[in-house]
């Protein structure tokens, strides 16, 4: 074990950095899904194409700034003002149009209209950013990098994976449990959440609130592709390959649950980077038997509440 | 209205999917239908539509049996949403099927002895697969064949040495029942193969769905503790179900690895999986016939569409989906009903 870890103790630190950062976006997009479920009950498969969007959105603005001369610092706002147009623009539009005819029918019917969102939007963005990669990094080589000290080795690792993601996701999973619990919009919300039609009846406006997670939602999807944008570069497919990540999280997670999303992209992030880097071939299949192992213990999720059989 | 509480805002959409239990009405997807009288000749007609089509175009044969292999495995799909669930896995058994093709075609050399092993092999794998995922249901289930599909999909294409990766593997032409064709008669072949298959797996189908089995896959979706109480092993209908579903997707890959002649791992990809919930909702969830029209709609519009609109193609099959959801609830076979039967279910 000791030799073991002589030898791959460097590879292992890398692996444990990479996967807090990639756990740090799974949990914005995968979390933006969760709340927008509890809410709506809609599984919304077009989740991924607005991260695509709100990746592909921030790196327009970027080079936008750049070329009117803005200095490099600038790109970093520019990324969560990126995210908060694409929730702000395309959330409203959506909930509006599409999903406000969809609700309480059949699940497969609320599916399938995310379905064909996702097609829509998979090709509006083909046709807007075209499919070559676009790449912008300003604000990851802005930060530059740090040298860690790990195991008698030092690993430069740059500081927007290592501060700036990770930050991001805990400043969310706080604020989003502060809001929703210590807010009367958030209390609001859970209250939704819980039993619509004893919200309702107390007054609550249900297509109101509708409308906010909704759009929050997007928006944190959005903001989770426009924090991975420095760090590779973009290309059509991106937010198919989201799209599935977020959905084992939130199913191993349990439905409607933010902590156990943290936890689950945690898991997750680490388990795929640990499989990047020792086992290649299993980085994609990592996430799926978590994914299983969970759900052959606890059917309902990790954190889910079981629900009662209805006779 | 505010329109706050939007479960009871829809009853009319609720009860034609349905079915109205209440009044012993049926929907579309129940046997006391008149449709179910003339769905016989409906489904001569259009295959002697599709045949005419092949003869008529050509270049029509290839996507009219492509089109027939998607409807084949879009019927496990339906057998699904009677119980109520979604897979949104399935194309891991036509992925399966395609890939036996693909790896036993040069030892196994005859097309006939291909499909059979590609249904057994499917079936087996639904088998394993089915006795966890059918413990779950909605959104798990969903889920979980979804996850499955995904893991197949990135062994097939990571194991390179194996699977020659994203590259996929040529299929050549086998022989059909010990006759080495020349590849005008192959295509044929492959055609009348799947026709002639598509119409037995309907018939079969649509005798289980007749049977109390089949009955009680809808009992799954209305209220599966009910179905218990009465001795029903709901798991057990759904696993029978789930079994049959990857055995008719198996058949269905392995039509689409003889007509493609080449196969990938995107077949496996989840968005596969979407296209065949997509084309069991265009075509309508209604009788064993709505999958076939949905598959011959879907592969007709993408075949165009990606003709005259080389990026825009899924932007155009999206929005299709889209206004067959919100203004043909029933689908294409729901229209049919509606022309053929001159009420509105």
């Amino acid at each position: 074990m000791a030799e073991w870890f002589q030898d791959n103790g460097l590879l292992l630190g890398l692996a444990l950095l990479d996967g807090l950062s990639s756990a740090g976006l799974i949990f914005l997009v995968a979390v933006g899904l969760n709340l927008v479920f509890g809410v709506l009950r809609i599984i919304n498969v077009a989740h991924g194409s607005l991260y695509a969007i709100g990746a592909y959105s921030a790196a327009s603005i970027g080079i936008f700034l750049a070329s009117i001369g803005l200095p490099g610092w600038a790109s970093i706002p520019a990324l969560v003002v990126s995210a908060a147009l694409v929730g702000a623009v395309l959330g409203p539009l959506i909930e509006r149009l599409l999903l406000r005819r969809i609700y309480g029918q059949e699940e497969v019917v609320q599916l399938l209209v995310t379905f064909a969102l996702f097609m829509i939007l998979e090709d509006v963005q083909k046709l807007v950013w075209g499919v070559q990669p676009i790449h912008h990094d300003t604000a990851m080589t802005l930060l530059g990098t740090i040298d860690i000290p790990f195991a008698g080795d030092v690993i430069p690792f740059t500081n927007y994976q290592l501060f700036m993601l990770p930050g991001f996701a805990i400043v969310t999973l706080v604020g989003l449990a502060w809001f929703l619990r210590r807010t009367l919009t958030g209390r609001v919300i859970v209250a939704v959440t819980t039993d619509r039609e004893a919200a309702t009846a107390m007054g609550i406006d249900a297509a109101r609130i509708y409308l906010l997670t909704f759009s929050f939602g997007a928006a944190l999807a959005a903001l989770g592709g426009a924090l991975s944008s420095p760090t590779a570069a973009l290309v059509p497919g991106i937010g198919a390959q989201t799209i599935v990540l977020s959905f084992a999280v939130v199913a191993t997670a349990g439905l409607g649950q933010i902590e156990g999303a943290a936890l689950t992209s945690l898991m997750m992030g680490l388990g795929r980077s640990i499989a990047v880097y020792f086992e290649p071939e299993l980085e994609v299949v990592v996430p799926y038997i978590i994914m299983v192992l969970v759900l052959l213990v606890r059917p309902q999720g990790l954190f889910g509440v079981a629900e009662t059989r209805r006779v | 209205m505010s329109g706050p509480d939007h479960r009871s805002a829809n009853p009319p959409r609720e009860a034609s999917l349905r079915g109205d239990p209440g009044t012993g009405r049926g929907g579309l997807d129940r046997p006391r239908h008149p449709m179910r009288k003339i769905e016989p000749v409906l489904a001569i007609l259009l295959a002697a539509a599709l045949i005419a089509a092949a003869i008529a175009a050509p270049w029509l044969r290839f996507v009219l049996t492509i089109a027939l292999a998607k409807g084949i495995a879009v019927l496990g799909i339906m057998l699904l949403l009677r119980a109520g669930q979604v897979s949104f896995g399935h194309a891991l058994y036509v992925a399966f099927g395609a890939y036996i093709v693909a790896f036993l075609a040069p030892k196994l050399n005859d097309a006939v002895v291909l499909l059979a092993v590609a249904a057994v092999g499917a079936g087996l794998l639904g088998l394993v697969i089915g006795l966890f995922v059918t413990r779950y249901r909605q959104i798990f289930f969903g889920m979980l064949n979804l996850a499955m599909s995904m893991v197949f999909y990135s062994l097939l294409e990571k194991l390179y040495h194996i699977t020659k990766g994203s590259d996929g593997i040529r299929v050549e032409i086998p022989p059909v029942a010990g006759q080495v064709l020349d590849r005008v008669a192959y295509e044929w072949t492959i055609f009348g193969i799947a026709l002639g298959l598509a119409l037995v797996l309907g018939l079969l189908l649509r005798l289980y769905l007749a049977s109390p089995m089949g009955e009680a896959l809808a009992g799954i979706k209305t209220r599966e503790t009910r179905l218990e109480f009465m001795g029903v092993p709901a798991r057990g209908v759904l696993l029978s179900a789930y079994v049959i579903s990857a055995v008719v997707g198996g058949i269905g890959g392995a039509l689409i690895a003889m007509t493609s002649r080449h196969v990938t791992p995107l077949l496996a990809y989840w968005t596969g999986s979407g296209e065949l919930v997509f084309i069991a909702i265009l075509g309508g969830a209604g009788g064993v016939l709505g999958p076939f029209l949905g598959a011959a709609a879907y592969e007709l519009v993408r075949v165009y569409a990606a003709a005259s609109f080389a990026d825009a193609w899924q932007l155009i099959l999206g929005s299709v989906l889209l206004l067959v959801i919100l203004f043909a609830p029933g689908g294409l076979w729901g229209m049919a009903a509606r022309a053929i039967g001159g009420r509105g279910r």
